[in-house]
């Protein structure tokens, strides 16, 4: 099993004509990935490579291919407009890749999605896949191999890391989440604990998050409570200053709070495995497991 | 993005939020003419630089008189303030805020930010007014109002009745208070704020309700609907580096370490500079290439790290996804070519075709070393940095 995404994702791609819509469709097509429509205002009626149909609005594509996961490849300015529409739509899973969505748009998104049943991921984000069945974003399908670690991350390149490190240790991942590196996110830790938790092939839980607000003191205590498969967890920004944002619009320690040292407090005190160094991850994963 | 005091209060002003009468000085002689223009006989000359804490380090001070303005202009502009928030370097005053004195009752704080572990923005308020926030947060947290902003209906008046009813306001002070609020949230919510600071918030012996101090900072995602506040920024208070940097649309903050890094992604990026630490060196930047990582920018990258005197050794990390690991060695190997790296280098390039790019930097006629995985590459970097 999985969470979120499997080989019945039919996925449509938002943006799919744009420069980045156009490569990471090809990407996710030759990784297995089943994309049944993409959308282009004023572009309805083309087939992208000749196979996949594009659809002026979202609601045809759901209506004539039954897509039910979403990807946005479109700028900022719209990309809010882009998940309401497929949120509209009845899609059931958003994942919004674009990054620099203003934050008070996404405060209005956000509160939108409460009222409807779709599950955004992102955005500023690299996506979810589950390995051997579907990838929904821009990561590297090859780093990946069918396994039972679940990874959780705000990061994109530094997930990238971690995987290919829990990999390189002969293990897999059965689902790779990233939850994206903005303040206003549509999934969150705990959401995304919570599906692991139900997820029977899943073994152990990769956590990856940084400095800025207060995700991971809140999913420690969440796990403290109510997870009973180890987690390992890695914080970045332990060498950032303050009030500085590291790259991500919400990596940014403010008023003293969201340092990486108070997130290593709070994970090790909920009994979870703290990487100091990035580079232990996937040997901590292997440890873990190997011993079980 | 960062604004002064003086231009915070220009957009409030704008908005209808209550401050005190003043203009800001780049001469002893404006800040004279702009007292004698404000008239009175009390006023107040504020430091303008992008931090706090300017009033325990001497950046405000009263005068009784436009020559005494003058004369405390001309102590302020051009000397360094060092306040908990500057560091110990400091920061030079090049501009002050002159202001009509005001009659104060009694002292409070209010704020706007987003609380991001509930997706809404908050309106906090206190009666400790003068004091940090976060500290009232810490010892009192009781003290502190909040009213949740639903972004469905926005903020309502009702919510700044309960605020101003909280804060023990009385009759007008009330009614006044209720207007700033409203206002204040209607500037945030028009200019993209990502915070708005009153610090202190007062009430005057007239029942007044006045910004003495204000602080915004805004969204910089959202800065291209606002060009208007874009125009604000003053780049005198950033680092020179950082500001050559954002030209080539570089992520680059500098630090104080002696190890420079250049990495593709945030997440990556700050893990980088945590092992270099963990490995017994210290980070000299913080630099993300993001996803493009080709010659321009690698190019770019090298001269913004080697313009750092304190740079003694370069740390390359690349983990190619879609960016393929031997387009990213020809652009160090072609950067290379018209900068002068003039300190020992480390590269670890990991992923997509990074056997290809170790046999192309191999077979290139630069001076480096390779290194296979993260811990690898923080180890050398230092070692070198030893050597």
């Amino acid at each position: 099993m999985s969470i979120i995404i499997d080989k019945t994702s039919r996925v449509l791609v938002q943006g799919i004509t744009g420069k980045e819509g156009s490569f990471h469709t090809q990407q996710m097509m030759e990784y297995g990935t089943n994309v049944v429509a993409g959308v282009t205002p004023g572009k309805g009626g083309q087939k992208f490579m000749d196979q996949v149909p594009v659809y002026n609005t979202v609601q045809e594509a759901v209506q004539e291919t039954g897509a039910n996961v979403s990807v946005v490849f479109v700028p900022p300015a719209f990309a809010p407009d882009a998940i309401y529409e497929a949120a509209d739509a009845g899609i059931e899973t958003v994942v919004c890749i674009s990054e620099g969505i203003p934050a008070l748009d996404m405060l209005k998104v956000y509160d939108y999605l409460q009222t409807t049943h779709t599950r955004l991921i992102g955005p500023n984000c690299p996506g979810i896949i589950s390995p051997g069945k579907c990838k929904v974003g821009i990561m590297p399908g090859f780093i990946h191999r069918e396994g039972t670690v679940g990874v959780i991350s705000r990061s994109g390149t530094l997930t990238y890391e971690a995987v290919d490190q829990i990999t390189r240790e002969g293990l897999g991942q059965s689902t790779c989440i990233g939850i994206g590196g903005d303040p206003i996110i549509g999934t969150r830790f705990i959401d995304a604990l919570k599906l692991f938790k139900d997820d029977p092939e899943t073994e152990l839980v990769v956590l990856i998050g940084e400095i800025g607000g207060t995700a991971e003191e809140e999913a420690a205590a969440w796990i403290k409570e109510n997870f009973n498969k180890p987690v390992v967890a890695f914080i970045a920004g332990q060498t950032a200053p303050p009030g500085r944002r590291m790259g991500h619009a919400g990596a940014i320690i403010s008023g003293g709070k969201g340092t990486a040292a108070e997130k290593m407090k709070a994970l090790e005190a909920a009994g979870i495995h703290v990487c100091k160094s990035p580079a232990d991850i996937g040997k901590t994963v292997a440890g873990i497991l190997k011993k079980a | 993005m960062n604004i002064h005091e003086y231009q915070a209060k220009e957009v409030f002003r704008k908005y209808g939020v209550a401050v005190p009468r003043g203009k800001v000085a780049f001469t002893p002689e404006e800040a004279e003419a702009a007292a004698r223009e404000l008239g009175g006989d009390v006023f107040v000359v504020k430091a303008q630089i992008h931090a706090g804490g300017r009033g325990k380090a001497g950046g405000v001070k009263l005068a009784h008189s436009p020559e005494e303005v003058k004369e405390i202009a001309a102590q302020m502009i051009g000397m360094k303030l060092v306040t908990h928030q500057t560091g110990p370097q400091g920061k030079e005053v090049r501009r002050v805020l002159v202001e009509e004195g005001i009659d104060i009752d009694r002292e409070l704080y209010l704020g706007i930010v987003l609380d991001r572990s509930r997706s809404r923005l908050v309106l906090m308020a206190s009666t400790e007014g003068g004091v940090e926030i976060e500290k009232v947060a810490a010892e009192k947290p009781e003290a502190i109002i909040k009213e949740y902003v639903d972004p469905k209906i926005e903020l309502q008046p009702f919510q700044a009745r309960k605020i101003a009813f909280g804060l023990g306001l009385r009759g007008d002070q009330v009614k006044n208070a209720v207007k700033f609020i409203l206002s204040l949230y209607k500037a945030f919510v028009d200019t993209d704020a990502s915070l708005a600071e009153i610090n202190p918030l007062v009430v005057t012996k007239q029942g007044q309700v006045l910004a003495l101090d204000a602080k915004m900072n805004f969204d910089d995602s959202a800065l291209f609907r606002h060009p208007d506040i874009l125009e604000m920024r003053d780049i005198s208070e950033e680092d020179p580096l950082e500001v050559e940097a954002s030209k080539y649309h570089l992520n680059y903050i500098k630090l104080d370490g002696n190890v420079g890094c250049m990495v593709n992604g945030a997440g990556l990026a700050m893990a980088t500079m945590d092992i270099i630490k963990l490995a017994g060196g210290e980070p000299a930047n913080f630099l993300d290439v993001g996803g493009g990582a080709n010659v321009e920018t690698v190019r770019n990258g090298f001269k913004i790290i080697l313009s750092d005197p304190n740079v003694k050794a370069i740390l390359i990390n690349i983990f190619g996804g879609i960016v393929r690991c031997d387009r990213v060695a020809k652009g160090i190997i072609e950067a290379a070519k018209t900068v002068d790296i003039n300190v020992p280098m480390v590269i670890r390039l990991a992923g997509t075709n990074a056997e290809e790019a170790a046999e192309l930097l191999e077979k290139s006629d630069m001076h480096f070393e390779v290194a296979q995985t993260l811990e690898e590459a923080a180890r050398k970097v230092v070692a070198v940095l030893n050597n």
